[in-house]
């Protein structure tokens, strides 16, 4: 596992105190984890994602992330319908390891309140719950 | 006791070193209210001459060949079981090894393991095996579980011509949670009668055992079309006599979705209904939701083939109350019996092996027809069949019995319906001089 | 180190092996004509590949060399008891009148059978002071399912079925895994400071809608559970029931009556205390010991006694059903018989020894690995890789460093409240001189973590294959060849 200094947190996203990340697109959010999460997790081997056109509420689980000895449910960073699904993380599970924020999204979501994007955490804040 | 290597001289040694006078001190913290009161009352140890005397006394007294002609099949089988399994099964560097958690020094177990799943794949004409169940029973349990978990529905339809033990283990398997069984009814010619089906809906899945209980081969094309009718329905096929798939089509090229049944046919003692193993296979597609441990194929670090247990995050060691199954262990020791009487057949010799097994129980379905026995089902069999004596045949079964002939299994304990009707069972152990003899004693 | 590298053989699968028509199997004699068969119905055989008998002989012993095994060396794996697995049961399970017999055999002609069954029953109830007895559960986790079903049983039976469980955060994962198919939510319940539960938390949690808890006694660090008594009386007094999982019996055989400790029931791993062989993960039996109270409950059929005849018996409305098609893992019980009749009470004797050498170890050990509860242990110690960690080893590291040094790696990373952990259970079979060289194992790869971290690593080096990569493993499956 690395240092927090060496992990990378843009500053284009919001993040959740669960690890997730949401970043507005056109009138969408896409959702994955923080590389602080793909870090801890270690090497991905699955990613369990939810069918698109699910209705999921804020903070309920749409899937779950396993490495070769844990597995760690996701949670909603913001409610609404999964519009679309990163199908490439079938066959590439590792893109979440390598690319968190890029090709290892996970789930585009319409949200019911895009006001709730608000209320997840910048880049700063993030980084200070992380620091304790 | 030869089993405790330790001397006086070892044991103070040791409680010097831990720091302590005497062994007791060492249970100290066990509170007076927990502890037993008075020693062990245990009848006095054995020496190894005097517990092999007891041992033989206490197995002399169950009827086995060939003092006794039985014909009972109903789930356990006699088969010829290789000298050089017994044999191999034994090297300790497998009967007392653990699970391999370690894959680095239990290649043997994991490549043996991989084995088996493959040639189970092969046997059932299924994608993915695991490293097998308990047995023939929890393993339709643990299928039947596993469809209600795909599907997301509560209910499942099993046929009645299922091993009633069977039934009883998923019932126990399924009635807490509240999942409701379905039972379908058999046909007239002895096997499942699927003509209703389609009046029960949102069903997870569709089980039915072929060869059924009664011997008799389901129509397997017949009931995965049935069941499938219903979308995402999964068909379930189990079985307690694996051989038959060596002559007749594997039910995973039949539509089944899941496969699973009882091995012991395959190499594994009796011993009065187990250890047996209980294999298991199933569709890729639904690998991630299959109970039960998984060998997997890998490299290590410089390149070389090598094998681990994968798939891990199923199990309940990591995922807990959310495992696909609370299975730890499979049934290892048995699980390689099977593999080595599978590879000590060959593809030739399972045929062979299932064709003589055929004959062998048709032989003796034909000489009892010819002597005016009634055979009350019409579909095909494989070992097993069903004959119905005229009414009041128990007391002819004690007369049998008497004469250390086991006159197969008395069907009414079952099935109430089926008074005077028994299910007798042939193998290639059977011999003709006995065969003969059972048709002549009961139709005198 | 205990050993030197000898010659490791390579071994191709199965079907690299062998030729089309070669068979290692002599089919017995045919004495009947050929039966009609329907030819729609049948199909072309599995696709096996054909050997000759030395080539399947080779083949599995090549195989059998690969691994590590109590009979090779020490396997001091926690919470899974690998003690000596005597020669002697092989025999008497494999005698004919017990490995041939039919399951369904008419009573009367499996007097012997039914017989060991009914002393095992009454002997293991002796010993851990619960009254009675069902042998059919195939394992330890089909146990603690039938020991599920019968809480399940029992609160439906009184009409008021209840929904949440207590389980301690030291158990094994299958304990809520088995509460889980009975429809019950696990309610993790902390250990206290010392590594033990402590009333307080166990009675804040316990309620009308708690069907009980599940503990491990010992429990999975090595410590007895010092307020089972209480604990149990807090769980009684909100009706709820106490489930004892029997996998550490290994300690406190002839020194504990679990019905006295407040146990209502409780399964046992043959496998484990009882000396039946792990073989490569099983079969094992998991026995289920009740109080008088909850017999009703027990799976069926049953075995009674009936003067001198012994007959099975269903004809009990309360029980939870069948876990097994016949009567469990037979066999097993069978070498469990011939261990109990060869010590008798001299099983007290085994549990005094093999806590004595687990505190042997933990005396040993403890100058160089962290030992985080430092008191008197019970059979198995439990170190974590602090000290280590320093270092950057790891416990992986530590156990696979282990291996070249002879021995099978302790259980790690368990119990989970312990960062880094290594838990070690030796068994009462090992000499003083194989625990010695034990110790001085892990401490000269205490003194390799500090000086020569990378040694650890890369271990093992000895053994006949390098780390496997087990995540491509996993992201690719490739489960069948």
């Amino acid at each position: 596992m690395k240092e927090i200094s060496e992990l990378n947190f843009p500053e284009n996203v919001r993040y959740s105190k669960d690890h997730e990340w949401a970043r507005p697109e056109k009138d969408l959010f896409v959702v994955g984890i923080s590389d602080y999460a793909q870090d801890q997790l270690g090497d991905i081997v699955y990613v369990d994602l939810p069918a698109a056109g699910s209705k999921i509420k804020k903070g309920a689980d749409f899937g779950s992330v396993e490495s070769v000895k844990a597995v760690s449910e996701l949670y909603m960073p913001l409610g609404g319908a999964v519009v679309a699904v990163n199908t490439q993380l079938g066959d590439n599970p590792e893109l979440v390891n390598s690319a968190p924020y890029g090709n290892g999204w996970m789930i585009k979501v319409k949200p019911d309140d895009p006001g709730e994007y608000q209320q997840l955490m910048d880049q700063k804040r993030y980084l200070a719950t992380l620091k304790g | 006791m030869r089993y405790l290597p330790h001397t006086e001289a070892d044991i103070q040694a040791m409680l010097a070193a831990v720091g302590a006078g005497r062994i007791e001190e060492l249970f100290a913290r066990i509170p007076d209210a927990c502890r037993r009161k008075g020693p062990l009352n245990l009848p006095p140890p054995l020496s190894e001459w005097d517990l092999d005397r007891h041992m033989e006394n206490l197995a002399g007294a169950n009827a086995v060949a060939p003092a006794y002609k039985i014909f009972l099949g109903a789930g356990s089988y006699d088969h010829h079981i290789p000298e050089t399994i017994k044999q191999l099964l034994r090297r300790g560097e497998f009967f007392t090894a653990y699970t391999p958690y370690q894959p680095e020094v239990s290649q043997g177990t994991l490549q043996a393991i991989y084995e088996y799943q493959t040639l189970v794949g092969r046997l059932t004409g299924m994608a993915v095996a695991n490293a097998s169940m308990y047995d023939g029973a929890s393993a339709l349990a643990e299928a039947l579980l596993m469809a209600i978990r795909i599907t997301k529905r509560r209910r499942v339809a099993l046929s009645r011509a299922v091993h009633p033990h069977y039934r009883q283990v998923a019932e126990t398997y399924l009635r807490p949670a509240g999942f409701e069984i379905v039972l379908l009814p058999w046909g007239a010619d002895g096997r499942t009668d699927l003509s209703r089906l389609a009046d029960t809906a949102d069903l997870a899945a569709v089980a039915v055992q072929s060869p059924n209980f009664f011997g008799c081969m389901e129509d397997l094309k017949a009931a995965a079309a049935a069941a499938h009718r219903q979308p995402d329905t999964l068909m379930i096929t189990a079985f307690s006599e694996p051989l038959a798939y060596g002559l007749f089509e594997a039910p995973g090229r039949l539509g089944a979705d899941i496969v699973c049944g009882e091995g012991q046919s395959l190499g594994i003692p009796r011993s009065f209904g187990g250890p047996g193993v209980g294999l298991f296979a199933c569709r890729q597609e639904h690998l991630r939701s299959m109970p039960g441990r998984l060998v997997g194929r890998t490299v290590d670090l410089e390149g070389r083939r090598g094998f681990v247990l994968t798939l891990s995050t199923r199990e309940q060691h990591i995922r807990r109350e959310r495992a696909t199954s609370n299975i730890c262990t499979n049934q290892g020791l048995c699980a390689l019996a099977a593999a080595m009487y599978m590879a000590s057949l060959g593809g030739t010799g399972f045929r062979k092996l299932a064709r003589l097994n055929y004959d062998t129980a048709g032989y003796l379905k034909t000489e009892l027809q010819a002597a005016g026995v009634a055979l009350p089902f019409a579909a095909p069999t494989f070992n097993e069949f069903v004959v119905r004596l005229p009414s009041g045949s128990r007391s002819r079964y004690l007369e049998l019995l008497a004469r250390r002939i086991v006159f197969g299994l008395p069907l009414e304990k079952y099935f109430p319906e089926l008074s005077d009707h028994y299910l007798l069972c042939a193998t290639e152990t059977s011999r003709k001089q006995d065969l003969d003899l059972l048709v002549q004693e009961v139709t005198q | 180190m205990i050993g030197t590298t000898g010659l490791v053989f390579n071994e191709p699968l199965l079907w690299e092996l062998g030729a089309p028509g070669r068979e290692a199997y002599s089919l017995p004699s045919r004495e009947v004509p050929e039966h009609p068969v329907d030819p729609a119905l049948t199909g072309p055989g599995p696709d096996f590949p054909d050997l000759s008998e030395p080539e399947l002989v080779r083949h599995y012993t090549r195989l059998s060399q690969w691994n590590l095994s109590v009979d090779s060396s020490m396997y001091p794996l926690g919470s899974c008891t690998m003690k000596y697995n005597p020669k002697t049961n092989e025999r008497q399970a494999s005698l004919p009148g017990i490995a041939n017999a039919h399951p369904l055999l008419p009573d009367d002609l499996a007097q012997g059978l039914l017989r060991l069954i009914f002393d095992l029953e009454r002997w293991l109830a002796e010993i851990t002071g619960l009254p009675a007895v069902s042998l059919q559960p195939a394992a330890g986790a089909q146990g603690e399912l039938t020991g599920m079903l019968i809480f399940y049983a029992h609160h439906a039976a009184l009409g008021r079925p209840r929904t949440k469980i207590l389980i301690p955060d030291t158990a094994h994962g299958t304990n809520p895994a088995s509460a889980a198919l009975c429809g019950f939510t696990a309610v993790p319940v902390p250990s206290g400071p010392q590594g033990i539960l402590t009333l307080q938390t166990v009675a804040d949690r316990m309620d009308d809608d708690t069907a009980g808890i599940m503990v491990t006694n010992p429990n999975t660090l090595g410590l007895f559970e010092e307020n089972i008594r209480q604990v149990a009386d807090a769980v009684h007094a909100k009706g709820g029931l106490v489930y004892a999982d029997g996998a550490n019996m290994n300690a406190v055989l002839g020194v504990v009556d679990m019905g006295a400790m407040g146990v209502d029931v409780l399964h046992l791993n043959l496998h484990k205390t009882f000396s039946t062989p792990h073989g490569g993960g099983g079969p094992g039996a998991g026995p289920v010991c009740v109080t008088r109270a909850l017999e009703p409950y027990l799976p069926v059929p049953r075995v009674a006694r009936e003067g001198s005849r012994f007959t099975w018996r269903d004809d009990y409305p309360s029980s939870v059903g069948r876990l097994h098609a016949f009567y469990g893992n037979f066999g097993i019980l069978t070498r469990a018989y011939s261990y109990i009749l060869s010590l008798g009470a001299e099983l007290a004797r085994v549990s005094r020894l093999a806590v004595l050498n687990a505190n042997y170890i933990q005396a040993g050990l403890k100058a160089d690995y962290h030992l985080p509860h430092d008191r008197p242990c019970m059979h198995e110690c439990v170190f974590t890789d602090k000290r280590q960690q320093a270092h950057k080893v790891s416990a992986l590291d530590i156990a696979k460093r282990l291996i070249d040094y002879g021995f099978h790696p302790p259980t790690i990373y368990f119990p989970l409240v312990v960062n880094g952990a290594l838990m070690i259970e030796p068994t009462e079979s090992e000499t003083k001189e194989t625990l010695d060289q034990f110790i001085a194992a892990l401490r000269a790869i205490a003194r390799e973590a500090e000086q020569k971290p990378e040694l650890l690593h890369q271990a093992p080096h000895h053994a006949k294959l390098r780390r496997l990569d087990e995540v491509t493993a996993a992201r690719k499956p490739c489960l069948m060849g």
